[in-house]
């Protein structure tokens, strides 16, 4: 017997981040927690950024992946603890890859955070690559170039 | 303006996550006014990006501080139905941005006291603010990366670039001093481990700031008068202009919404 807990775990984890369609938010590790409550569930995500604006949009789709499977419930949003990029699972590093994104290096401690980074292209897997800029096309990643292919790419930061 | 402005009651905790929001709105404000206007497409978007983690750290702010007050302001009102006297950040984050070494020098200087301070406050005994400052330090290190690099490139560039940079930290440096202002209802705070000394602060920033200025070539501003007041509201006559602009729409449309 599946419990509702479980029911409405499943539900929310399909719903994908507006701005990275490939991820869902279980992968990325936004969702952390759904609890059952006297009148349904209250599922718990948490921001990647303090801005990011991905953050309502994910909140309404996990309403209403909540009333596609008849559960009733509500969405809270925790700041701590801190989302980190340690929390995105394995599969979804795949995805960012295939996606052509390239996925945060493992385990980000503050020197990860500072320019220690190897960064493999996504398309030809080259590591002589280079930042271009350290801000992209979302909070969560920056612009960089392969030096191999030539192609420029986007990486999702270490955080 | 058709909407009458809101009254906080300002007990010491909500006054000191009020100044703290509104020095993140409005330096994010601010650098939201360069969106489209920056010099290379890279640095429009680390200017954009810059400002919306400010504005996600002073949401959050706001819906703590309006939760602090227990008068149901939401964080929408905070920002939109306060009037300039009301507003309690720094003068220095409301200063125009000028040209980009001016913008540069802006952000350098805060980034340089607010990345140690949102670490020391991940240690703070309210646990909603230190769960605050757990997501704010990651972004202010990005930020004082960015600036610093800034500064170094165009202090150390060309001959035009270092006398913008140099006049523009000659213009703000008065502004830098009310950082590390505390006054009585913040050293309660700071006794009770809720707030941070930002004295204790001030050897980190001269460090960090000193190093900067050294490979960047600037001379650090032998000045030592302070410019104080926005912390009280009392502001230069930057900060109504944007808020003129940054409230308008909530002003004239109460509760307008997307």
């Amino acid at each position: 017997m599946v419990s509702l807990r479980e029911r409405a775990w499943a539900a929310a984890a399909e719903v994908t981040d507006p701005e990275v369609p490939v991820l869902t938010i279980a992968d990325l590790g936004v969702l952390r927690d759904v609890a059952e409550t006297p009148d349904g569930v209250e599922v718990l995500i948490t921001p990647t950024y303090s801005g990011c604006a991905a953050m309502n949009m994910i909140a309404i789709e996990v309403e209403l992946a909540l009333e596609r499977a008849g559960i009733p419930g509500r969405v809270r949003t925790v700041l701590s603890p801190a989302w980190t990029t340690d929390w995105m699972t394995e599969d979804g590093r795949r995805k960012l890859r295939e996606y052509g994104i390239a996925p945060p290096s493992r385990s980000a401690g503050r020197r990860a955070l500072f320019g220690t980074d190897e960064v493999a292209c996504p398309r030809c897997g080259s590591e002589r690559t280079e930042v271009i800029a350290e801000f992209g096309s979302t909070s969560c990643k920056a612009l960089w170039r392969c030096l191999a292919c030539r192609e420029p790419f986007d990486y999702f930061k270490c955080h | 303006m058709a909407t009458t402005s809101i009254t906080v009651a300002e007990s010491p905790l909500v006054l000191f996550t009020l100044r703290r929001a509104d020095d993140a709105l409005v330096l994010g404000h601010r650098l939201s006014e360069w969106c489209g206007h920056a010099p290379t497409p890279e640095e429009d978007i680390a200017l954009a990006n810059t400002g919306l983690d400010l504005l996600g750290q002073a949401r959050s702010l706001y819906a703590y501080a309006g939760e602090a007050e227990g008068a149901g302001h939401d964080e929408d009102q905070l920002a939109y139905l306060r009037d300039d006297r009301a507003y309690r950040n720094l003068l220095l984050v409301e200063q125009s941005n000028g040209d980009f070494a001016r913008t540069t020098v802006r952000g350098f200087l805060y980034a340089a006291y607010i990345d140690p301070w949102w670490r020391a406050m991940t240690r703070s005994a309210d646990p909603a603010l230190s769960a605050i400052a757990a997501k704010a330090e990651k972004e202010t290190a990005y930020h004082l990366r960015h600036a610093s690099e800034w500064m170094i490139r165009l202090g150390d560039g060309t001959a035009e670039s270092h006398r913008r940079t140099q006049a523009a930290l000659d213009l703000l440096w008065p502004y830098a001093g009310e950082m590390f202002d505390a006054d009585a209802a913040e050293r309660g705070l700071i006794e009770a481990g809720v707030a941070v000394d930002p004295d204790a602060l001030r050897p980190g920033w001269d460090a960090t700031v000193n190093a900067i200025l050294d490979q960047a070539t600037l001379t650090r501003p032998s000045a030592t008068f302070v410019q104080r007041g926005g912390r009280v509201g009392r502001h230069t006559e930057h900060l109504g202009f944007l808020l003129a602009e940054m409230q308008h729409l909530q002003r004239s449309y109460p509760g307008a919404t997307w």
